[in-house]
């Protein structure tokens, strides 16, 4: 007779002294885990469950401005340096790992119209309504010293953009047309108008460093090469759009902020349709900005809500608001795709997580792992009714969900109308227009 | 083939050249090589051989003519599965994996290379290059779902998504596999010597033959004043609780032997089962369901559970199922103490059940022969099966909940395939079993009368003798395996006998799962770990794994969206409505006459327009052909002159 019966040394499975950690012995024979599918999806569904709980975005408000915050700048070389302008003139410039100003400077008679810090980090420039474009040491003056910009220059009409060019030591201005300066010279280097009318914002390419984009108030979008004399070509939409901003990793995109509650991503190459038609804003969309990873992008509204949207979704991801935050004018993604920084109209800065459930400081491994684990769980059953509907769902202040609602209701209306038009009409008179043709009239070379 | 080791030894010493050991994969490969190579091989390939041999002679020289024969290190994975191997390979098998399977041999090749592999300093290089194979009936154990078919060209991310995901999961199986390799314990064993039935030997030759521990799991607890009992054992095997017909209740760490606590609850008792954890458990008593402390405190009096007669404990889903004699299944959520369904079988008296623990569905049998299966989503049963000729005595599933095995009051023993619903076998009993109980590793016992029986391979071949049986006094009450070890526990109307069955228990437990080894804050984590992760009792179904599985829309879906989308049914037809005509043609007879005509035209224009179809199709597929037939001819110079 030949017999071996299951017998264990309790030395090999049990921790030898207390200081030890337990051991925990695996088999990983999928017979002895049973309902695999349905214990993950459990943990899926916990795992969706906190991440609202933990949903947590708001971080800190800066206070301080006088007045409405009209524009902001980030630091190209420091994480922690904000700049800010309100519509009294003032600039502010902050630390915001200590969330306190270090700096302030009355910078123009009248609003900050824009502001940004040039590509080295050691100065910066901003326009006013006082039609002057100032030159700003980053460095704040020594003690007795004046407050003094480095340079200024006087122009003909108000200012309403500014941007700096990449590499060089180029800025674009716009206003009553768009205009190319060089640092040293006063005055502008070359100047684009088409047509008659106003800009209200520009923007350098970041990768094609010589192309830049503006928004004019004849509702067209322009593009221009620095090194030609004349723009390039412009589309015209059905309502006027507010500001553009490029995508930093594929920058033949570009989305701009339109006053139709839309946003909307468009191929540089092909304007005669936008990529991508981003809604759920109920009030018109004042600024835009991409995360640096080219992925999201953020935008402020007049609705005093901002959103996160993925560059390729149609619906926002993500929706923050206070009960004290107003008309959001100016919306910044951090340069460590970390946070998200928005100036609003009742003179406050926000900061705010990018990831609303994310934790901040230093993670543990086992920590990371688990978020990780998690995270992949999320992805696996994001599909599921009950995970899609807790993951999708956001709490908004009763105004705009109403007003959602009754937009949702006009635009139903609207395509039954169109349907029923259709339905009663010889066929092909009555084309289906796609979301995405409705917004455009024309695009001109 | 002969195995590596054979070929080893066959190698005489005064062979002309040093050959190369054969490795279990090479055998019937290498030969298939050297036939290709006669039939033609690429130039270059016979040129490196050249160079190869001449190498290996330059080599050789310095030895001065001694040839040294290196005996190649056999490793554990040599002996057995080159054989194994083999037979699979001579299975037909599709034509992709051979290709694949030839890919990857030649990648081997170019590794096993003598002079291309790996070379170390001292010159020699490494006889076995790149990672060891992994048996493939391991793969085959932790394969989860077989490969999706691709999408078209065009989804190019989703094909990336699926590619990727696809190579996570081998690695994972292939991970796990490796690990399976490195478990520490072996399952036990009983073999007879020659003309010596396992059938025949004692508890007690065995309990000698054993190890002091293991020799101690065998003992019987005479306890004849309250009997016969019923037991079950906790989910991690370190405690046993019994129940006594008369009333007494006890929970025994049956390992070190330590009473946890004893009762009498001075009513009949029906059945005992422990809860998630060893701390609790719940007793049907007479009247109502009971749930008692491990130190025999009562906990609850569950009032909406009266009449009781067989429970079942769902682990993962924290449910307790109960079976009373009023014909009601009930289920009870542990977890918040709230009753999550209670179905009317209208099958009468309830007493025998079991669960399949492979989808927590839950099994009962009547006197009707039938064995029915429940969920608690539903009123009716899921599946009701014709089981037996006569009453069924008990039921009991396998874990992987592949095999039901049920007996019935006609003496037969039948292993049902519960995915297909298909007798498999039918064994005749003499006595016919009152109890059934299947181990973690597939060993049978059932009870007949006072003998207890254990079978092996019940399902796979037909069983003509037990593998171990064991008479105990009085006739058996209860059976239960004990998990992860190989114990039976047999509770029998003079108390309770514990059995030693070799081969019974599942070897080697998942620290995280069930450890019999936890302390105190290991089990209160895992607690609420498990916890967290309670099944949602909705979740119950056939399938376990219906739950991923994509969810396809079918048509009337589809074309429901579609109606909504566009507001009008576009495959809609508009009823044809006659004309009202005057001067009484309008009669019900001419009114239907020409429904039926326009039906008919309706029914022709619908055949005209497949037939055209049709038509179509089959020119386009003939000019397919000429174009393929016109490209694969070879076209000579001529061919352009030709219309």
């Amino acid at each position: 007779m030949k017999v071996k019966v299951l017998s264990r040394n309790p030395d090999d499975y049990v921790r030898e002294t207390k200081h030890d950690i337990q051991r925990v012995p695996r088999n990983y024979d999928p017979s002895l885990h049973p309902f695999e599918v349905s214990r993950e999806y459990t943990r899926a569904l916990n795992a969706t469950k906190l991440e609202r709980v933990f949903a947590k975005p708001f971080l800190a408000s800066l206070d301080g401005h006088r007045d409405g915050v009209n524009c902001l700048a980030k630091h190209p070389r420091s994480l922690s340096t904000l700049l800010s302008g309100s519509c009294d003139g003032e600039v502010k410039v902050w630390n915001l790992t200590k969330h306190e100003c270090v700096r302030t400077l009355q910078a123009h008679e009248g609003f900050v119209r824009g502001m940004v810090v040039r590509h080295c980090g050691t100065s910066f420039f901003t326009i006013g309504d006082d039609k002057t474009i100032k030159h700003w040491k980053m460095e704040a003056p020594g003690y007795g010293e004046e407050e003094e910009p480095l340079n200024t220059i006087l122009g003909k009409a108000v200012f309403t953009g500014l941007d700096h060019h990449q590499k060089n030591a180029v800025f674009a201005t716009c206003g009553h047309q768009v205009d190319i300066w060089d640092e040293q010279r006063s005055t502008p280097i070359r100047s684009f108008t088409w047509g008659v009318d106003s800009f209200s914002s520009v923007r350098f390419n970041p990768v094609e460093t010589e192309l830049l984009g503006s928004c004019a108030s004849d509702r067209s979008i322009v593009l221009y090469d620095m090194r030609e004399s004349t723009p390039l070509k412009k589309v015209i939409m059905t309502m006027r759009t507010n500001t553009i901003s490029w995508n930093p990793m594929e920058a033949y995109y570009f989305t701009c902020a339109n006053e139709d509650y839309n946003l909307y991503t468009y191929d540089m190459r092909h304007l005669e349709n936008p990529v991508k038609v981003h809604i759920d804003h109920v009030s018109a969309v004042l600024d835009v900005d991409y995360s640096p990873t080219g992925r999201e992008f953020v935008s402020a509204s007049f609705d005093k809500t901002i959103r996160i949207f993925p560059k390729d979704s149609a619906n926002s991801r993500e929706v923050y608001h206070t009960k004290r935050m107003q008309h959001v004018i100016c919306v910044k993604w951090s340069a460590d795709n970390k946070y998200v920084l928005s100036g609003s109209d009742e003179m406050n800065i926000r900061l705010w997580k990018a990831n609303a459930a994310e934790k901040l400081g230093v993670l543990s491994p086992r920590e990371k792992q688990a978020i990780h684990y998690s995270q992949k769980l999320k992805e696996k059953f994001q599909h599921h009714p009950q995970i899609k509907r807790i993951a999708r769902h956001r709490h908004l202040p009763k105004v705009i969900y109403h007003q959602k609602n009754e937009l949702k209701v006009m635009k139903e209306a609207r395509r039954r109308k169109e349907r029923n038009v259709r339905k009663h009409s010889k066929p092909g008179s009555v084309p289906v227009v796609s979301e995405k043709e409705k917004h455009v009239v024309s695009v001109v070379k | 083939m002969a195995s590596p080791s054979e070929a080893d030894v066959n190698v005489s010493h005064v062979e002309k050249k040093k050959k190369r050991p054969v490795r279990y994969w090479q055998g019937t490969e290498g030969k298939a090589k050297d036939d290709s190579k006669t039939e033609g091989q690429p130039e270059q390939q016979k040129r490196q051989q050249n160079r190869i041999k001449k190498k290996r002679k330059r080599d050789e020289q310095p030895d001065g003519g001694k040839k040294v024969i290196s005996r190649r290190p056999v490793r554990y994975w040599q002996g057995t599965e080159g054989k194994t191997k083999d037979d699979n390979k001579t299975e037909g098998q599709p034509e992709q994996q051979k290709r694949q399977q030839n890919r990857i041999k030649k990648k081997r090749k170019r590794d096993e290379q003598p002079d291309g592999g790996k070379k170390v300093i001292s010159g020699k290089s490494d006889p076995f290059p790149g990672p060891p194979p992994i048996p493939k009936g391991k793969l085959e154990k932790f394969k989860r779902k077989g490969k999706i078919q691709k999408p078209l060209q065009h989804h190019y991310k989703l094909k990336d998504i699926i590619t990727r995901s696809e190579e996570a999961s081998e690695m994972a199986q292939k991970q796990a596999a490796r690990f399976d390799l490195l478990l520490p314990e072996d399952a036990g064993f009983l073999e007879g010597d020659e003309d010596e039935d396992t059938c025949m030997i004692s508890q007690e030759d065995i309990a000698d033959a054993v190890d002091i521990t293991s020799g101690a799991k065998h003992f019987n607890l005479k306890l004849c004043q309250f009997g016969p009992y019923r037991l079950d054992y906790s989910r991690t095997g370190r405690h046993l609780l019994l129940g006594g017909r008369r009333g007494h209740v006890a929970c025994v760490d049956w390992q070190s032997k330590q009473l946890m606590c004893e009762l009498n609850v001075m009513e009949s008792v029906n059945d005992v089962k422990w809860l998630h954890t060893e701390h609790m458990f719940a007793v049907a008593q007479k009247k109502w369901l009971h749930i008692y402390d491990s130190n025999g405190i009562e906990l609850h009096c569950i009032r909406k559970f009266n009449d009781v007669l067989r429970m079942q404990f769902l682990p993962y889903h924290f449910l307790l199922a109960t079976a009373s004699a009023t014909g009601f299944l009930q289920y009870l959520d542990v977890s918040i103490g709230k009753e999550v369904a209670a179905i009317c079988t209208k099958t009468g008296r309830l007493d025998v059940m079991c669960q399949n623990p492979h989808n927590a569905v839950i099994h009962l049998g009547h006197p009707n022969g039938t064995v029915t299966l429940w969920s608690p989503n539903q009123k009716e049963a899921l599946v009701k099966m014709l089981c037996h000729q006569g009453g069924v005595r008990s039921v009991t599933v396998d874990k992987t909940g592949t095999y039901m095995i049920t007996s019935g009051m006609d003496k037969k023993m039948k292993v049902f395939d519960i995915r297909a619903f298909k007798p498999l076998r039918s064994y005749f009993l003499p006595t016919g079993a009152s109890c059934l109980s299947l181990s973690q590793r597939g060993l049978l016992s059932a009870a007949t009368g006072d003998i207890v029986q254990v079978y092996r391979d019940v399902w796979s071949t037909p069983v003509t003798k037990p593998y171990m049986a064991h008479r105990v006094r009085g006739s058996v009450w209860g059976l239960g395996f004990c998990p992860f070890e190989d114990v039976l526990g047999v509770g029998h109307g003079e108390g309770f006998t514990s059995m030693l069955v070799p081969g019974a228990g599942e070897p080697n437990f998942d620290g995280l799962d069930a450890n019999p080894y936890r302390s105190a804050k290991q089990r209160q984590e895992w607690e609420v770990k498990a916890l967290l992760e309670k099944i949602q009792p909705e979740l119950i179904t056939l399938d376990p794994s219906e739950l991923g599985y994509v969810d396809r829309a079918n048509f009337e879906q589809r074309h429901q969206d579609r109606v909504e989308a566009l507001g009008f049914d576009p495959l809609g037809k508009e009823k044809f409505v006659p004309k009202h005509k005057k001067k009484g043609r309008s009669s019900a007879a001419g009114i239907e006459r020409r429904k039926r005509q326009v039906a008919h035209e309706d029914q022709r224009d619908v055949i005209r327009k497949t037939v055209e179809d049709r038509m179509k199709l089959e020119e386009e597929r003939n000019r397919m052909k000429e174009k393929k037939a016109a490209l694969s001819g070879k076209r000579s110079a001529l061919d352009r002159f030709k219309k």
